[in-house]
């Protein structure tokens, strides 16, 4: 397998809130012997997909076809945006008779970050350490839409010196929910408070997902509640890669050692 | 429209549910019985997905010949003395049932539990008609002495405590002594069924839904757990079926699919204590029955599903699992919606019923976590229905005009990869610099709505791309 082009989707919020995410990706990709490229980009679409927007998802979605079209595969650090390539393109194409059958090649080689690692590149095992217990949050697209449940437990449970500790109702949502989480506030606040309240009760001291909007909205909450978990993209951990402070976390450290 | 819909006011509704610590205590029911129950029965029964995919494949081919087997099931119904009623409309539901009970000179109507009945107001419509109706369902009464609509399409009063129903039961049963025992749930049955079975004796007219009809034989099936609905249609001169057309299935066999997945799906029950056939009138050599029979199927806008985006909500058995599992029905319950129908199936149904333009808020107030149709027992894609509603809306101009802007901003930039890049490094780095070294945000200018509760997290710095191509 080595030796695969695989062009990095890294999406939307990664990209402008959390680029080390987007280099973990880009080293666990390399590590599998992957060779990644990051055409221009910016959304994949799904704000006005879901918005209810079909004629500016479907013009985004048709720049990010053209962009992407040429890899062997497309790989995506979020399961909320590969699922927007993989499942949602086609349907936004459907019956076009031009675009459906690229839709349709292109959806069939995105894959979430994860996912792609150990299903497609056979990944088996990192050579990540990280001393600390951990508790994962199944974000709501990556586990409905794709599958994503196992794979991220598998990788983890290779990092050194980590233990995994799930919390209940790890597959629930968090109440992020794109435009959901600013439109319906208050209720947003009430389902991200039971699952931050679920996250603490494991005692974990560092709280993982794969899609930034989720950790986000989770840090978001247990920062202003007063902290005392560390949230990070799993990318991060099974990279290697945590030397950047965590998500909506004090940038001291850094600073000092600057 | 026939109840007075406060889905508008969906937000409001939403706040005030949040705030209500009776109804915050009463919703942990869902997560503490309903799920973990339909979890414990579905993963001991290896065919059960299997079985959803047979549920759906019935109900897809019976929507798709609803018309041959509408005219099967009226033939049959005919030829056993039944009399079956076509009603458009909501309106036409209640006058043909006015008429009936007109007919039967009936002053007093039992009723089973029937989520149509709600649908088309028929309560307050007999009673403004000199009828008394009575609910003989236990949470369908409470809710009726407490003039509300359902919280929820299987248990109406999932919103009470047990104290506030003992509360309305002190207060509307005023013959019993006013110092009695109403602390069990058993006490609080016993007097139920002690008022309800004067009731059942002297009901003129007995009024119950359908959970199927089955075009083979022209029966009607209700499913239920206290054995109300068998003496709401055995005991009155006259039963009519207040049903509508997408209830029916082709054969009994087919009933028998269906009935193993409902009760695990809505209480995780195996099989509901009570699944109950009623088939035409009684008999020459029937001991019991009702003398006549009508069956009032209602369209309502159904056969308009039927041919357009929203046929697959046809499919729905009114289960529940859907709300029972959604993280937004768990927080405000369903009062919230403003409406019959709460929750994921509400929120694709109630805007086909009463308009998008009332019911705009309840499609958008899901985050799509896809966990309802994750457990849908007739596999309805509940948040492609939902996402369905939002296209109409957008099309329609109805969808707020602060969001049609900040959205076709955002698209404009997302649709140009290159300005994208540009103007999100500059807008990254400013919102880094300005965060110092918190890292986070605890107001941001037009961002209200996340950090009235939450931190923002700052960005890092440059955006991933623009340290990308510094390096490539």
């Amino acid at each position: 397998m080595a030796g695969l082009r695989v062009g990095l989707f890294v999406t939307c919020l990664i990209d402008f809130f959390r680029p080390s995410v987007g280099f973990a990706a880009v080293k666990l990709l390399e590590d599998a012997g992957c060779v990644v490229e990051v055409p221009h980009q910016a959304c994949c679409g799904q704000p006005a997909f879901n918005s209810g927007d079909r004629a500016d998802a479907r013009a985004i979605a048709e720049q990010v076809i053209a962009a992407f079209e040429s890899f062997d595969y497309i790989v995506v650090p979020s399961g909320s945006c590969a699922g927007m390539l993989r499942a949602h393109y086609p349907e936004l194409f459907r019956g076009d008779p031009n675009w459906q059958p690229r839709a349709d090649a292109f959806a069939a080689k995105c894959f979430e970050l994860i996912s792609f690692l150990v299903d497609v590149m056979g990944v088996t095992a990192t050579n990540a350490k990280f001393a600390g217990t951990v508790t994962y949050h199944d974000s709501c697209s990556g586990l409905r839409e794709l599958g994503v449940k196992a794979q991220p437990r598998r990788l983890l449970a290779t990092v050194a010196d980590l233990s995994l500790t799930e919390m209940q109702d790890a597959d629930v949502c968090c109440g992020f929910g794109g435009t959901f989480c600013v439109k319906y506030p208050e209720i947003s606040n009430a389902i991200v408070a039971k699952k931050v309240a679920n996250a603490r009760a494991t005692g974990a001291g560092t709280l993982l997902a794969g899609d930034l909007g989720c950790l986000m909205n989770m840090a978001g909450k247990l920062a202003r509640d007063g902290g005392g978990i560390k949230v990070r993209h799993v990318a991060e951990v099974l990279a290697g890669m945590t030397d950047e402070p965590a998500i909506a976390a004090p940038r001291e450290q850094r600073e000092a050692a600057s | 429209m026939t109840q007075a819909a406060t889905s508008p006011r969906f937000k409001e509704n939403a706040r005030a549910a949040l705030a209500d610590g009776e109804l915050q205590k009463s919703l942990k029911i869902l997560e503490t019985n309903f799920i973990g129950r339909r979890k414990q029965v579905a993963d001991k029964l290896p065919e059960f997905d299997a079985l959803r995919d047979a549920a759906r494949d019935i109900k897809n081919h019976t929507l798709a010949h609803l018309d041959l087997y509408l005219e099967e099931y009226e033939r049959r119904v005919t030829a056993q003395g039944g009399h079956v009623h076509y009603a458009v409309t909501a309106a036409d539901a209640r006058s043909i049932i006015l008429d009936i009970c007109r007919a039967a000179e009936a002053k007093l109507v039992t009723k089973g539990k029937s989520m149509i009945a709600e649908e088309v107001g028929l309560d307050d419509f007999l009673a403004v008609h000199s009828i008394t109706p009575v609910e003989t369902d236990l949470g369908e009464y409470i809710i009726q002495i407490r003039h509300e609509m359902p919280s929820h399409i299987i248990a109406p009063a999932l919103h009470l405590s047990k104290a506030q129903v003992a509360a309305d039961f002190r207060r509307v049963h005023k013959e019993l002594p006013p110092n009695r025992n109403l602390e069990e749930p058993e006490t609080l049955l016993a007097e139920a069924r002690a008022v309800l079975r004067e009731k059942f004796l002297a009901a003129d007219v007995g009024i119950t839904g359908a959970n199927f009809l089955v075009a083979e034989t022209g029966s009607s099936i209700i499913v239920t757990n206290e054995g109300n609905g068998d003496l709401t249609q055995t005991l009155p001169k006259v039963h009519i079926v207040l049903t509508s057309i997408e209830k029916l299935v082709p054969t009994l066999e087919d009933v028998a699919e269906f009935l193993r997945v409902l009760a695990r799906s809505a209480t995780g029950q195996e099989m509901s204590v009570y699944t109950t056939l009623s088939t035409g009138p009684q008999r020459p050599r029937d001991p019991d029955g009702p003398r006549e029979y009508h069956v009032v199927l209602l369209d309502n806008g159904r056969s308009a599903m039927l041919g357009g985006q929203f046929r697959d909500m046809l499919r729905c058995i009114r289960c529940g699992a859907c709300m029972n599992h959604c993280p937004v029905y768990q927080a405000i319950g369903g009062h919230a919606y403003g409406w019959v129908y709460p929750g994921p199936m509400g929120a694709v149904l109630t805007p086909s019923l009463i308009g998008i333009d009332k019911a705009g808020n309840l499609p958008n107030a899901s985050t799509f976590c896809g966990r309802c149709e994750e457990v849908c027992p007739v596999r309805i894609p509940l948040p492609k229905l939902m996402r369905f509603w939002r296209e109409r809306e957008f099309e329609r101009h109805l969808s707020p005009a602060t969001v049609r802007a900040g959205l076709s901003f955002w698209a404009f930039f997302a649709r140009r990869p290159w300005l994208y890049g540009f103007a999100t490094d500059l807008a990254a780095r400013v919102l880094a610099l300005m965060s110092g070294a918190r890292g986070r945000f605890r107001w941001l200018p037009l961002a209200r709505g996340w950090t009235d509760r939450r931190d923002f997290p700052a960005p890092q710095g440059a955006t991933f791309q623009a340290q990308w191509r510094r390096r490539h």
